[in-house]
């Protein structure tokens, strides 16, 4: 027997909303970019579940380039956290206000 | 991969400007003079491109296994990209070294966002589209914070990469679910199917969260929050890359997908919502700008106000919309960069007179410098003799024509309320009396660029009807 | 009636709930009587050296940086390695056109300095006999009981 696509759909949506609300309750900012990352592979987990559903390859190349962009942006995230990090030693996003929000 | 020869050159400004990336990369890594070099090797690079697309505009084909298109919209788009950044390596040269934080990446970090944008405004794929918006953008976080000792410049990387990111995920997530329902993320296919597809809900979900992803990068009302810190932090060149190169790059991918993801001249399915975004970035971008007190503050908001403008373009929905959105993209962006221009040349050391009070008296200390800010300010608040004004007017008659009356004459009232606060910095430079008498020391780079792009205005502004015709002609 | 994955359901409970009742079950039963011996943290029997939560050299984040990018980048050589066989020549140039590109990259990291683990200099310690350092005896006279 086969899951139906619904889980797939409703737990891959459930990840994206705990993704979204992470961004926007957490204030560290490095929790805020692993959140952010959750909603990228949230979308992932769709693509992959559609791509498996239609029998279509086109969201598994997908995922691989969006596992790669991914990655790419975390190394610049990371790098500008530290950045910031070195400069006014905190990553808490209420302390980072030079300009008014 | 290439069918034939005739292939290779239609992608030939592809090519040539990610070779131009291999090259600066080798001259960065083994030459001791490439802070000389690299900047007029892009320059020569993003002209001849430039240059290229113009003369190639006609020879219209989609390339790649059905990936990219070449040529016509595409090819103006390109030739908009690569003159914008020309313009902005000829400001840099003199800038960067101002704002101290001279690294030879920054070139080859502008040609790799040059590359993004091109992939993002010739795309066929929607997998095409994400890879040139991440390409920009990932390009973008790094030049906001190039100055890495600086703290305002780490704010506003941090700032732009978080909500940067967090739009991409609404971007990735829309996708996956065009693609489940669409079966497949070929733009040309999805628009074929686009009436059997438009009563889905799981397909205007998509839709809606891939315009939310947009929303962010042309920065649209209600996620424009992170413009004005993002341009008042990075550095003032980078910043108007951000606001012409960056925004026209965002709508040439939301023309794109304008037949597949919205209808096309035939689906009124998202006229309310982006009637709606479009009204409130207008007002809210005029009025907030009234009370800014900084310059680069006041330019973030006036680009949320034109964002607006655009979006209602894309609200009417028809063909003469999407004309007046590139035409006034291309007049934006020449106007904005000037603008920006004056500012980094303007600009002191350490972050110093950004300050409105300190453009007192500019049109005594240096009348020139003053007679074009003056200009382009003129053609920013829309008066008529300038391409600002007919980018207005033609983004306005698509809306009338497509019975959106109201919405033209919210736009016009919001032009009103922008020509006071633009005409107010025009007022301050010549009617307030400054407490220097110092000249403005600029270098001929600089002004040079400067002049070109309001010379680049005034053509727009004198011959709009041919523009809008090779732009018609290809739609 | 339990569909399949209720019964894998069913025996994920069951395993979480025997570990948690054993544990409760034995927290209720036996003494409880610490002391400061019993309460640091073990460490082979030897005594704990300070706190774990020290921070790391900043040289390891550029390192783990630069994997980060090469080692994610290399998703895409897994599906290019599975057709490679019938792709022919073309398959060849594409994927070695990305790998001549990562390996560009990588040269440039080589050169601007980022793979160079910079030691901290240190300086030998001079000896002398007119004045012997007195920390330095101290130390010994610690270590030597």
């Amino acid at each position: 027997m086969q899951i139906p696509i619904e889980y797939y759909l409703i737990l891959s949506a459930a990840l994206f909303m705990t993704g979204i609300v992470g961004v926007l309750i957490r204030r560290n900012a490095i929790i805020v970019f692993m959140s952010i990352e959750l909603m990228l592979n949230s979308a992932n987990l769709t693509l992959i579940t559609f791509s498996s559903y239609l029998g279509n390859s086109i969201g598994q190349i997908f995922v691989f380039f969006v596992m790669a962009v991914a990655a790419a942006e975390a190394a610049i995230g990371l790098a500008i956290i530290i950045a910031l990090f070195r400069n006014k030693l905190t990553v808490n996003l209420d302390e980072i206000n030079i300009f008014k929000w | 991969m290439l069918n034939n020869i005739q292939e290779f050159y239609n992608i030939l400004p592809l090519i040539i400007i990610g070779g131009l990336i291999l090259v600066s990369l080798i001259i960065e890594m083994y030459s001791e003079s490439s802070e000389k070099i690299l900047p007029w090797l892009s320059i020569i690079g993003f002209l001849f491109v430039g240059i290229y697309s113009l003369v190639e505009v006609g020879r219209t084909s989609i390339v790649l296994q059905n990936m990219l298109a070449t040529g016509g919209v595409v090819n103006i788009f390109w030739l908009i990209f690569n003159i914008t950044a020309a313009i902005v390596c000829l400001l840099s040269i003199n800038y960067i070294k101002k704002y101290g934080a001279y690294y030879g990446e920054y070139y080859i970090i502008i040609q790799t966002s040059v590359l993004g944008m091109m992939l993002m405004a010739g795309a066929k794929d929607l997998i095409v589209i994400f890879l040139g918006l991440e390409v920009m953008s990932i390009s973008f976080y790094v030049l906001a914070g190039f100055n890495r000792n600086r703290s305002s410049a780490n704010e506003a990387s941090l700032k732009y990469f978080l909500l940067g990111a967090f739009a991409t995920g609404f971007l990735v997530y829309g996708i996956a679910l065009i693609y489940g329902k669409a079966t497949t993320t070929s733009i040309d296919a999805i628009s074929l199917n686009f009436s059997a597809l438009s009563g889905n809900v799981l397909f205007l979900t998509g839709v809606l969260l891939f315009l939310i992803g947009f929303s962010f990068k042309i920065a649209a009302f209600p996620f424009h929050m992170w413009v004005p810190d993002v341009y008042q932090g990075s550095p003032t060149t980078v910043a108007g890359l951000f606001s012409t190169a960056g925004k026209a790059a965002g709508f040439s991918a939301l023309i794109v997908t304008f037949a597949a993801l919205f209808g096309g001249p035939h689906g009124h399915l998202f006229t309310p919502y982006l009637s709606a975004i479009a009204v409130f970035s207008m007002l809210f971008g005029s009025i907030v700008a009234i009370m800014q007190t900084d310059i680069k503050r006041m330019l973030a908001y006036s680009s949320i106000a034109h964002a607006g403008y655009m979006l209602i373009g894309l609200a009417s929905g028809n063909i003469d919309g999407v004309a007046g959105i590139i035409f006034y993209l291309a007049a934006y962006s020449f106007m904005n960069l000037a603008a920006f221009g004056i500012v980094s040349i303007l600009e002191g050391k350490e972050e110093t007179n950004l300050d409105l009070d300190s453009y007192a008296g500019l049109g005594t200390r240096s009348p020139f410098i003053a007679g074009l800010f003056a200009l382009i300010m003129f053609a920013l608040a829309g008066i008529p003799p300038f391409a600002g004004f007919f980018g207005k007017y033609y983004v306005f008659i698509a809306a009338i024509k497509s019975d959106l009356t109201w919405l033209a004459m919210v736009g016009i009232l919001s032009s009103m309320i922008s020509v006071y606060f633009y005409l107010r910095l025009v007022v301050i430079m010549y009617f307030k009396s400054s407490e220097t008498e110092d000249k403005v020391s600029y270098t001929a780079s600089e002004i040079i660029a400067v002049v070109i792009a309001v010379v680049f205005v005034i053509i727009l502004g004198l011959a709009p009807g041919s523009f809008i015709d090779l732009v018609t002609k290809f739609l | 009636m339990l569909t399949e994955f209720g019964k894998v359901f069913a025996f994920i409970l069951t395993a979480v709930m025997f570990v948690l009742i054993a544990v409760f079950a034995a927290k209720l039963i036996r003494p409880a009587r610490p002391t400061k011996e019993k309460l640091t943290t073990y460490e082979c029997g030897e005594n704990p050296e300070g706190s774990p939560w020290v921070k790391f050299n900043i040289r390891f984040y550029v390192v783990a940086l630069i994997f980060l990018i090469f080692d994610v980048e290399v998703v895409m050589l897994i599906p290019w390695a599975l057709v490679y066989q019938d792709s022919g020549m073309l398959g060849f140039l594409v994927g070695a056109i990305f790998l001549i590109l990562l390996g560009l990259g990588m040269a440039y990291e080589w050169r601007k300095g980022d793979l160079e683990w910079a030691r901290p200099k240190i300086t030998p310690l001079v000896l002398t006999k007119t004045e012997p350092p007195e920390e330095k005896q101290e130390k010994e006279l610690n270590l030597g009981e």
